[in-house]
């Protein structure tokens, strides 16, 4: 323990006594920045404290010094260990409190003589102060423990229970304070929080009865629940195709499961205007030959809905599947043995089985379409949503970020209402029945009547699908869509042109928010997995204090809408002690704490099956748990580590939600840059970068798939016997 | 690494499991003598496998202290115990070769590669898979992955081996003869080993002392001989061997036997002994004999159920002294289902238990 606590220590102290404690213009590294940190210009923590009147600076001193001391000191292991603990805690509390406290001008909440210097921002002495101070506390713990106590598990919790405090709880909390924010900026109070929460504005019915418009809340709700209803019916009649019948182009319907992976979210609404909007095909189309008047309905409720079900039902198709390959087969044909029919099986057998699991289908189709933004970005119109109200109360004409706090919140409630619903009701009452021993058996054919009605219901459906797909290949190779249609590669040369005359340059307009897109996803790729499986570990196989309340707070990220966090760093990360927003930092740290739960779900999923006598097996034989870790679990998770780096490739390159409050005219993303097209109506340029995007996302899962492949292969018929 | 093994005794001194309200071990103290192989025996939940993983130290005691060779590693982690154990599932390292697997408990102690892998050929050879160090585990049978795990638990000298139920996932036939080579590797290190099983016959045949536990507290202890000739309850000597237990009153008790009433009759057990009043006398299946003449001592029955096992008929009787399970050889004109029979039995066989 000793000689961990001392290696955090001097990394801590190091950090503390010769980095910059403030953040710098550009990185340490920087030449002008470098010159100056010589010259003594950008001074550490401790220079700070000692030399420019930043007295509260001393706080870290009393982590370091204690602990020191107790190390120099005490020999005893459980009295160094309190020693520890109680040194780095005070230390850490201090030194997170004159961060929150003392802001550049003077005190915010409370004020202290001497402070009226004020501070900046912190920067990377700061870090490594924090970190150092963060693993000795977390290794004095493990030294606390009885027997089991693991500095590795310990630091290990301590990581993640810190940076998802900062980087998920801290900006959230910053929504709630500025949702309590009076009207007239004089301060803080409860008295005008609940009525601006209930308003009319937001909760407002009147849609209902026809009288008007519903308040963007209201709005909210109705779209999601038929959203939900649309894709759990959608996507069961394709599962049931899928499992319980001899469909012959069943590889076509496994592509619609990686769809919906890799399409941008307001692609589909692109597409959509592309058929439906005023001179759309079909509009055109309905105009020449019924002439019918061209009108707007697509921009509305109809549209977004439409958009939405094409989008999310893959997602239900997906999460159906896995329920009804698991209603046991053995259930089915005990029921049949029993003189039921195939309708009676079907429906008092196979159906209650899978109630569940069409329970989670529908929130699943719920939460997402509450928390989705492009969609209604590109086809709401007059139609508002929550997720687009935000988005317009930071960036319209009028920004209001106090009004944005509240519309937060009040999403937050209905996204986190159906999470909690979805874990108390839904998670307990799985029947699925994998149980891992081999269930042989068939599943029940569907009866005749059923399947010509999922067929109805389904294929019409695939086929629209595939039409809105092709839309995007051929809506980027016309000149305007609607009027000239004549073939043109003009949209992708103005996105991508190269120039290849003065060397290579990359003359086109996309060039530098793709390139950034990649650069940034593929940096946060690998962390997002990292913390991702990390997580997933603690949670399978490890038993700490307070594991439940754990579990629960790094779920609880999970159901927080893209523009709840998108707005939560805005508000939190624009000022000190934490200053973020402008910096391409921001936006890896949204995609890893955005993109976490996959990582999380996969590393459980792929955790899960690997018997946990290995790990035992490995600690028995001496190893420690990093040792097991490394040597036996990261091998066997290899294609899990590597699925959870591509798909938060994947989706950092897809994400729009958060990321479109967090770019910066340095660091563009793809996506807000074709949300900028779109909204300039230049929609061949945005189709043009949507499919290029498209298929680059495509590569990367494909080339995924082919590794996995490879790899699984050989893998289980090294573990068939073992 | 032949006869330098260290051999540690094991200790618990009233050391209790429990987790929320379920208590898996109530206040448990016992002694394992160094070189021996004792087994844990008792039905599932009984609280063995709870105890084999308190020695490991994959399991904190909620009270009590723990010992392994003299030293109190209660508060020790698993990784720092000199204690190997063999897993059910055998555990052994799918991406590992059958090598690489024996040498990781060497290899993580930082001892160096070419000395680890002497040392795992020769933990390969004890257990006569010489050669087969790089094939993957999933390359060999079920038992000879079963002795890779034996090898690879043995090659760090553990004070204590430990094998969780060893022989469950193999079949019938081979696992009398993977226990027999336990056995002889057992004792030709003279290695102290904890095995834990819920088969009795298993537990008989290769252990040199019995703790049978029950309802998470040890029943009975013993070498197999004592546990069935002398069980000390019931619930023993029917788990101990399969045993008849009747319903019997003591009417007499001396240092030279019991006295004891059977249906209205007296009968003496010359090696029995229990205090007056009610109690059970205990008949092994193979102690009951038939006779179709009544006799001296004869109780009639019925035959209900035979089964012809080969070797044997396995007999289910129902008559004066209830419902009753014998064994008989089968011979030409072996009683049929339906016959009238005369059971009796040799009294200095029988025992008693405690009612």
């Amino acid at each position: 323990m000793k000689k961990t606590t001392a290696l955090w220590l001097a990394l801590g102290l190091a950090g503390y006594v010769l980095l910059p404690w403030y953040e710098t213009d550009a990185g340490l590294l920087d030449p002008a920045v470098l010159a100056a940190y010589i010259r003594g210009e950008v001074p550490s923590g401790l220079a700070q404290m000692l030399f420019h009147g930043r007295w509260w600076l001393a706080a870290p001193l009393i982590g370091f010094a204690g602990s020191l001391a107790v190390l120099l000191v005490v020999k005893a292991q459980r009295q160094a260990a309190i020693g520890l603990v109680t040194f780095t805690a005070a230390g850490l509390a201090l030194s997170a409190m004159q961060g929150l406290l003392i802001i550049p001008s003077g005190a915010r909440l409370l004020s202290f003589p001497g402070t009226e210097v004020g501070q900046g921002s912190m920067g990377i002495g700061a870090l490594l102060t924090f970190c150092g101070l963060l693993f000795t506390l977390t290794t004095g713990i493990s030294g606390l423990g009885k027997g089991r106590g693991d500095a590795f598990v310990c630091g290990l919790i301590g990581a993640i229970v810190a940076s998802v405090g900062v980087f998920v709880f801290y900006p959230v909390l910053h929504v709630l304070l500025r949702a309590f924010e009076l009207r007239d900026k004089t301060g803080y109070g409860f008295g005008e929080f609940l009525p601006r929460l209930l308003s009319a504005d937001i909760w407002g019915a009147k849609c209902l009865v026809f009288a008007g418009p519903c308040g963007s809340g209201t709005n909210s709700l109705i779209l999601a629940l038929m959203t939900g209803l649309g894709t759990t019916v959608l996507g069961l009649a394709f599962a049931l195709i899928f499992t319980r019948t001899n469909f012959r182009a069943k590889g076509l319907l496994r592509v619609l499961t990686i769809i919906p992976i890799i399409t941008p979210p307001f692609v589909i609404g692109l597409a959509l205007i592309l058929l439906f909007g005023r001179s759309g095909t079909v509009t055109n189309l309905l105009a020449d030959v019924f002439e019918l008047e061209r009108t707007r309905w697509l921009y509305g409720f109809w549209g977004v809905y439409l958009a939405q079900v094409l989008s999310f039902t893959p997602i239900a198709f997906l999460v159906l599947i896995g329920v009804v390959e698991g209603v046991s087969p053995s259930m089915e044909e005990a029921s049949q043995t029993l003189d039921a029919d195939r309708w009676q099986t079907f429906r008092y057998v196979s159906l209650p089985l899978m109630r569940p699991g069409l329970a989670n289908a529908f929130l699943l189709g719920f939460i997402e379409s509450l928390a989705d933004f492009g969609n209604p970005l590109v086809l709401g119109g007059n139609f508002n949503v929550l997720s687009t109200e935000i988005y317009f109360a930071i960036v319209g004409a009028v920004a209001d970020p106090a009004r944005a706090a509240i519309l937060s919140i009040a999403l937050l409630f209905l996204t986190l209402g159906v999470f909690l619903i979805q874990r108390r009701w839904v998670g307990k009452k799985s029947y699925t029945t994998v149980t891992g021993k081999a269930d042989s058996g068939r599943h029940a054919a569907l009866n005749p009547g059923l399947r010509a009605a999922c067929y109805a219901l389904a294929l019409p459906w695939a086929a629209f699908t595939a039409v809105v797909y092709s839309m995007i290949a051929f809506g980027s190779l016309v000149k305007l869509w609607g009027y000239d249609h004549t073939f043109t590669l003009a949209h992708y040369a103005r996105a991508f042109a190269i120039d290849i005359g003065h060397g290579l340059r990359f003359t086109g307009s996309a060039w530098d928010s793709f390139f950034t897109t990649l650069g940034i996803a593929a940096i946060s790729a690998p962390l997002t997995a990292l913390i991702g499986l990390a997580t997933a570990y603690l949670l399978v196989r490890q038993r700490f204090f307070g594991k439940a309340a754990f579990e629960f707070s790094t779920m609880l990220s999970f159901a927080i809408p893209g523009t709840v966090i998108g707005v939560a760093y805005v508000m939190a990360f624009n000022f000190p002690p934490i200053e973020l927003t402008g910096t391409a930092i921001i936006l890896v740290i949204v995609f890893i704490f955005r993109n976490m739960p996959v990582g999380v779900r996969g590393g459980i999923a792929a955790m899960s099956q690997l018997d946990k006598s290995l790990d035992e097996a490995s600690t028995m034989l001496g190893a420690n748990s990093f040792t097991t870790a490394r040597r036996v679990l990261a091998p066997l998770l290899g294609p899990a580590i590597l699925a959870a780096v591509t798909y938060s490739f994947v989706r950092s390159i897809t994400s729009v939600s958060a990321v479109i409050f967090l770019v910066s005219a340095r660091h563009n993303m793809a996506t807000s840059f074709i949300v900028g097209r779109v909204e300039n109506g230049d929609f061949g340029v945005a189709i043009a970068y949507s499919a290029v995007l498209i298929l680059t996302m495509l590569a990367a899962i494909l080339t995924l798939q082919f590794t996995i492949g490879q790899r699984r292969l050989r893998r289980t018929n090294r573990l068939e016997a073992a | 690494m032949t006869n330098t093994l260290p051999k540690g005794s094991v200790r618990f001194d009233r050391v209790a499991k429990r987790y929320g309200n379920v208590t898996a071990l109530k206040e448990l103290s016992l002694e394992i003598e160094p070189g021996t192989l004792v087994t844990l025996l008792g039905p599932s939940g009984c609280g063995k496998t709870t105890t084999l993983r308190l020695i490991a130290g994959l399991e904190s005691a909620s009270e009590g202290s723990i010992f392994i060779g003299g030293q109190d590693v209660t508060h020790l982690s698993a990784t720092y115990r000199k204690v190997s154990m063999v897993f059910q599932s055998y555990a052994l390292f799918p991406h590992m070769t059958v090598l690489e697997n024996v040498a990781y408990g060497l290899t993580v102690k930082r001892m160096r590669k070419a000395e680890a892998k002497q040392r795992a050929e020769m933990g390969l050879e004890l257990v006569g898979l010489k050669g087969f160090g790089n094939r993957l585990p999933s390359e060999l049978s079920g038992g000879q992955q079963q002795r890779v795990a034996v090898a690879r638990a043995i090659v760090l000298e553990p004070e204590v081996l430990l094998l969780d139920e060893p022989l469950s996932n193999l079949d019938a036939k081979l696992r009398r003869h993977v226990r027999e080579e336990i056995r002889q590797i057992q004792q030709r290190l003279g290695l102290t080993a904890v095995y834990v099983t819920h088969d009795q016959e298993e537990a008989m045949a290769v252990s040199d002392r019995i703790i049978v536990m029950r309802n998470a507290e040890i029943a009975q202890e013993g070498s197999p001989h004592d546990l069935y000739e002398r069980p000390a309850s019931a619930f023993i000597a029917d788990f101990i061997g399969d045993a008849n237990l009747v319903d019997v009153e003591v009417t007499a008790a001396s240092s030279s036997g019991a006295e004891i009433a059977l249906c209205g009759r007296k009968l003496t057990l010359p090696s029995a002994a229990a205090p007056t009043g009610p109690a059970k006398l205990v008949l092994r299946p193979h102690q009951i004999k038939l006779d179709r003449m009544p006799g001296q001592s004869t109780f009639p029955a019925e035959i209900t159920y035979a089964a012809y096992l080969g070797n044997q008929i396995q007999y289910t009787l129902q008559g004066e002294l209830g419902s009753l399970f014998a064994v008989a050889p089968p011979i030409a004109g072996a009683p049929q289902v339906g016959s009238s029979v005369f059971v009796s039995f040799e009294p200095t066989e029988a025992r008693l238990v405690s009612a």
